[in-house]
């Protein structure tokens, strides 16, 4: 019996050119420049796309090469998500994303947001009661690179000072920029801590309000309370609540992962809360980049106790419309 | 022998998820295993030590370059490239069209959602937030560790555990998810480009003729058949001679040299021979199957 040359073969060779400018085009689109394309192939992809399925299913069931098969799930796999994926500009992702999707995703989690704010403030009243009823408390509360000098043992003067001297013009903006690198990996922490059922994000949360506590005790200690409101308040506002919910989203998945909803698997509830909890620290990420220049420039800028707290409110309420007031629904 | 081909075939059929598109064909794709996803990792994170060195670099030549002042510009530039890097470098890339780190690129492998829906901005943040937890933590742990000498066995061990965990957590579910991948809904499937090369597996020269009888045809299956077309692909001549000697010996032919050709004509013979079954619905597996 001879080898003849099979069906199989002149079918591959009768495709072939095809699946080559498919591949062609893909590789370009892949490459992230779709305008690189001609309209002609834009207008060809769907057609070359179905066909290389067509191909693919027909070589599956009558082809043994198994070279052929491999090479058409490959380029048919790739086709697939270039045909089917976004195709929106990166400008008009940002733009739902910051008109419907992240307002959205933080109103959801309402729940969640309260609880990491009561925890928040149980910290602040825990650590403010500690430090005023035993001063030693403060320095078991405040890690020393925080505190910088501002502790019991400095004059009022000194406290003084350290609200309204600022670093001076200089080391402004590193200033910034180390407080915003830094308070973003803290939110991240809260965020991906949630996983452990949101333990470890609830303390961090009550630890942060700890330290806030202690800072007003000190101050209060020395007739400084209004003023050093005023310092906090400024970026406080917005930092506070980016860290708030961050800890709302940690709080979220590990919620989810311990309390799935009726009907729902493990699984699939972990992954519908972590997308929604995800898209809260997305702009997690820009509120802390806002509080840090608020509290790298703003603060050093401004030093009128007043304006100060005028900033800081109209931060809180730019906030709190831009998320919940109601919106038409969709 | 049979045992462990079975085995081999299991664990490939095991990697097998379906996609099915909105036409109707299930694309099969195939998971990432370990190696891979550990592969890809390790040259993300070289790529991303090397663009830090630069970063450095950079800051440095400011602050060399401008004198006192470019101090804080160059500490800038650096916490922020730093911060960046950290924290964007994974989301950037998967947000992509190709969904792939460089790494992952490199490997041959690509982000997907578990549903088969489009992989959106949200599942990438969520997944790659996850490496806080699974990598960064435990490093910074670990380092802290190291440089304070402070924590004493008991956190290295703890430290060492909680590390553990979460790098072999990939190891213990059948489809490979990472912590990140469990609460994105996402998994790494493979996507290698794939070269279509010639078709016709030619012979060298003018061998001797082969003619096979259907019974020294019937002796192999699909499996088998394309373990031959491999062999014949991957071109060894060491594999080429050991095969053609251990068919010879099965189907009873005579050792007439040219063994290549001799591969080429059972392997064009038989996958003639086995096209034609499955057109009359007859599929053999492999040598084993009977059916």
């Amino acid at each position: 019996m001879n080898a003849l040359p099979s069906d199989t073969r002149r079918f591959r060779a009768e495709r072939e050119a095809e699946w080559r400018r498919l591949e062609h085009i893909v590789a370009v689109a892949e490459k992230g420049s779709v305008k690189a394309l001609s309209d002609e192939d834009l207008l060809a992809l769907p057609v070359l796309y179905r066909g290389a399925l067509s191909s693919l299913s027909v070589a599956r069931e009558t082809s043994l090469d198994l070279e052929l098969i491999t090479y058409l799930e490959g380029l048919c796999t790739r086709a697939y998500f270039f045909v089917y994926g976004v195709r929106t500009t990166a400008g008009r992702r940002i733009r739902t994303f910051l008109a419907r999707d992240w307002p959205d995703a933080v109103r959801g989690l309402w729940r969640e947001t309260l609880a990491a704010l009561l925890l928040t403030l149980t910290g602040v009243l825990a650590g403010y009661a500690l430090v005023t009823s035993d001063p030693a408390w403060y320095d078991a509360l405040m890690p020393e690179g925080m505190a910088q000098g501002r502790d019991f043992r400095a004059s009022r003067e000194a406290l003084l000072s350290t609200l309204y001297g600022g670093t001076g013009q200089e080391g402004l903006s590193f200033f910034a920029t180390y407080l915003f690198t830094h308070n973003s990996q803290l939110s991240m922490l809260c965020f991906a801590l949630g996983f452990a059922f949101g333990v470890p994000t609830a303390m961090l949360l009550v630890y942060n309000g700890t330290t806030l506590g202690a800072i007003l005790a000190l101050f209060a200690a020395r007739g400084l309370g209004l003023e050093m409101g005023g310092w906090l308040f400024i970026h406080g506002t917005t930092e506070f609540f980016a860290i708030i919910l961050s800890g709302a989203a940690g709080i979220r998945i590990g919620w989810s992962v311990v309390f799935p909803d009726d009907g729902e698997s493990r699984l699939d509830s972990a992954a519908r809360a972590g997308r929604s909890a995800a898209l809260v620290m997305g702009g997690v990420v820009a509120m802390l980049l806002t509080a840090g220049l608020l509290e790298g420039f703003g603060r050093q800028l401004v030093t009128s106790d007043l304006a100060r707290y005028a900033i800081g409110a109209a931060m809180l309420a730019l906030w709190l419309t831009y998320f919940y007031r109601p919106r038409p629904a969709r | 022998m049979a045992e462990q081909a079975a085995a081999a075939r299991r664990f490939i059929h095991g990697r097998h998820r379906t996609l099915v598109t909105p036409e109707g064909v299930d694309l099969q794709l195939n998971l990432a295993d370990a190696g891979q996803r550990l592969g890809a990792f390790l040259l993300d994170l070289m790529i991303m030590a090397g663009a830090l060195v630069l970063v450095t670099i950079a800051a440095l030549l400011l602050i060399a370059a401008i004198g006192a002042q470019g101090m804080e510009i160059g500490g800038i530039v650096w916490l922020l490239g730093f911060f960046l890097l950290r924290n964007f470098y994974f989301i950037v890339m998967e947000m992509s069209p190709r969904a792939a780190t460089f790494g992952k690129r490199a490997v041959g492998l690509r982000v997907v959602a578990r549903s088969g829906d489009r992989l959106t901005a949200d599942r990438v943040i969520a997944r790659n937030l996850m490496r806080e937890i699974e990598f960064y933590l435990p490093l910074s742990f670990l380092a802290f560790n190291a440089a304070e000498d402070t924590g004493g066995a008991w956190t290295a061990l703890a430290g060492f555990l909680w590390t553990l965990i979460f790098l072999l957590f990939p190891l213990f579910n059948k489809d490979r998810l990472r912590i990140g991948d469990l609460l994105a809904g996402t998994w790494v499937v493979q996507v290698p480009r794939r070269r279509l090369s010639v078709d016709s597996l030619n012979a060298a020269g003018p061998g001797p003729h082969h003619a096979f009888t259907e019974a020294q045809l019937d002796v192999y299956g699909i499996y088998e058949l394309q373990t031959l077309e491999q062999v014949l692909r991957d071109d060894n001549p060491e594999a080429i001679a050991s095969v053609a000697a251990t068919i010879r010996n099965k189907i009873g032919a005579p050792d007439e040299g040219w063994d290549r050709d001799f591969l080429v004509a059972y392997y064009d013979a038989m996958r003639a021979r086995m096209e034609r079954g499955l057109l009359f619905g007859k599929r053999r597996e492999d040598k084993f199957d009977r059916g």
